[in-house]
């Protein structure tokens, strides 16, 4: 499955730049994993120690929340695009 | 000059410049404003205080921004009135409302865009732009033509009609999202990116604009004589508000401003139907758990709070409480200010005074504590709320007998 995945300004320096690149994975935290593998840094910065998404990143899959969804376990169609968002935000 | 001495992550303590930044580039934890505490406190006194605007800017010494003509429509030093008929009939003692329905644009957000705008425009941006439930979209819009900035807003779709009047009447662009003010924020956030030269006033100025809120801390405290409550009751939107106004008693007195230390204990107020910080507090834990809204206070209908972790801390650490109640209770809350106190607030304020009924019943706000309930926003903006509850005592022909039949007795 071939996954969009919006990037932040924060993050866009590991991606060269870029606000959306394609990666591979039939499940949200797959994408994400794929991601790292092909821009090194991006693990670290969205994951805490223990795998899971830090408190203060969000993740939308076709613009709902995943926590909504399965979470990091939520199945991926071909085309669908994710988005990293910081959570501070609003208000 | 201001005292700013640079920005600090929350979470992992990294520094970074004062410049259009809200969240740590490593972590993503908000950003926090730090100031150099010596240099305020050997400046800032009550008298030159005394001597300042009657606004929020009497306070700029605390303040991330320093700008002799700032971007104002006279935001802050709004009425703090003793509401001994309230307090009567809730059974408490000494009970103040901060009236923030007196602000320029009719709620409180007027203290956080004066803020905001004035940074951005140091910053040079040209455009002023933000998410948000209807009140910020007014004051944003406002200010935004005050200072001469373009304006762009993005609300919910189904906002009280007020609120859309009331933002596009001043020439700005307004967008209505059809979606929740989770999607509009989310949209905003992801917007940031695709145009850095747009000031987001509670995204990509967010630190900035947050601090705003401490006026009202700062406010309480100089119009109580330089003396903190003993409990604030504050509403929970995003959680930032209540977050901030803790900071601004604590800064009061580290400056020196106050008499004594103060213990001031911060107690939240949610709607049943979006209470993420209520729930986490009933629970015990420090996760929220995000929600979809469903209630009238739409200015509070915010499922994911960006503050609500620190804003739980905040309740639990001063050892105050957080509740929630019905939109039934809002609607009676709100007549019962207007009935006791002559102040007419929006849903969000009669979530704060049925939440302060709640938590006054339950004795967790007691009888002899120095209270202060927080109103931040104008009834006229959500008289949708209204409807139905309220209206004429009966509707006559203009004759004396019509009068007499329909007065009775």
């Amino acid at each position: 499955m071939s996954v969009n995945v919006r990037i932040p300004t924060q993050l866009r320096t590991l991606t060269g730049g870029a606000g959306e690149v394609a990666v591979e994975g039939t499940t949200v935290g797959e994408a994400l994993k794929s991601l790292d593998a092909t821009y090194a840094g991006f693990a670290e910065r969205i994951f805490d120690e223990q795998g899971a998404l830090r408190r203060f990143v969000n993740v939308f899959l076709a613009d709902e929340d995943v926590r909504f969804l399965e979470g990091l376990a939520t199945p991926v169609a071909d085309g669908q695009t994710l988005s990293i968002v910081p959570a501070v935000a609003g208000g | 000059m201001d005292f700013v001495s640079g920005l600090r992550c929350r979470e992992c303590g990294r520094a970074y410049p004062a410049e259009a930044l809200h969240v740590c580039d490593y972590c993503f934890g908000p950003l926090e404003v730090t100031y150099d505490y010596e240099a305020v406190a050997a400046t800032m006194t009550r008298e030159r205080v005394a001597a300042g605007p009657r606004s929020i800017w009497r306070y700029a010494d605390l303040l991330p921004v320093y700008d002799p003509a700032p971007v104002d429509l006279g935001a802050g030093f709004t009425p703090l009135v003793r509401a001994d008929r309230l307090a009567a009939e809730l059974g408490l003692g000494e009970l103040w409302i901060k009236d923030d329905t007196a602000n320029p644009t009719g709620s409180f957000k007027d203290r956080v865009v004066s803020v905001a705008l004035t940074k951005a425009r140091q910053l040079g941006f040209k455009i002023a732009a933000c998410a948000s439930t209807g009140n910020l979209a007014n004051s944003v819009a406002a200010h935004a033509a005050r200072a001469g900035m373009d304006s762009v807003v993005l609300i919910p779709h189904d906002l009280e009609s007020a609120k859309v009047t009331m933002t596009s009447v001043y020439g700005g662009r307004v967008f209505a999202v059809e979606g929740s003010y989770d999607d509009v924020n989310r949209l905003c956030a992801e917007l940031t990116s695709e145009q850095p030269t747009w000031a987001f006033v509670n995204v990509n100025v967010r630190t900035y604009y947050a601090e705003g809120s401490k006026t009202l801390a700062f406010e309480v405290g100089e119009q109580l004589g330089w003396q903190a409550p003993d409990h604030v009751v504050v509403p929970i939107g995003s959680g930032s508000q209540l977050t901030k106004v803790a900071k601004g008693f604590e800064e009061l007195w580290k400056v020196g401003l106050l008499d004594e230390e103060p213990h001031v204990r911060v107690s939240g107020a949610q709607a049943v139907g979006c209470s993420p910080v209520a729930t986490a507090f009933a629970e015990g834990t420090d996760t929220i758990r995000p929600v979809r809204p469903d209630t009238i206070a739409k200015s509070l209908a915010i499922g994911n709070p960006a503050d609500g972790f620190y804003a739980l801390g905040t309740i639990r650490s001063s050892g105050g409480a957080c509740a929630s109640v019905t939109d039934d209770e809002v609607i009676e809350g709100i007549k019962l200010l207007a009935r006791t106190e002559g102040i007419f607030a929006e849903t969000a304020g009669g979530v704060t005074i049925a939440t302060l009924a709640k938590l006054a019943a339950e004795g967790v706000v007691r009888a002899d504590e120095r209270v202060v309930a927080l109103v931040t926003g104008h009834g006229l903006k959500t008289v949708e709320a209204l409807s139905g509850s309220v209206g004429p005592t009966a509707t006559i022909a203009p004759t004396l007998e019509a009068f007499d039949e329909a007065l009775g007795d």
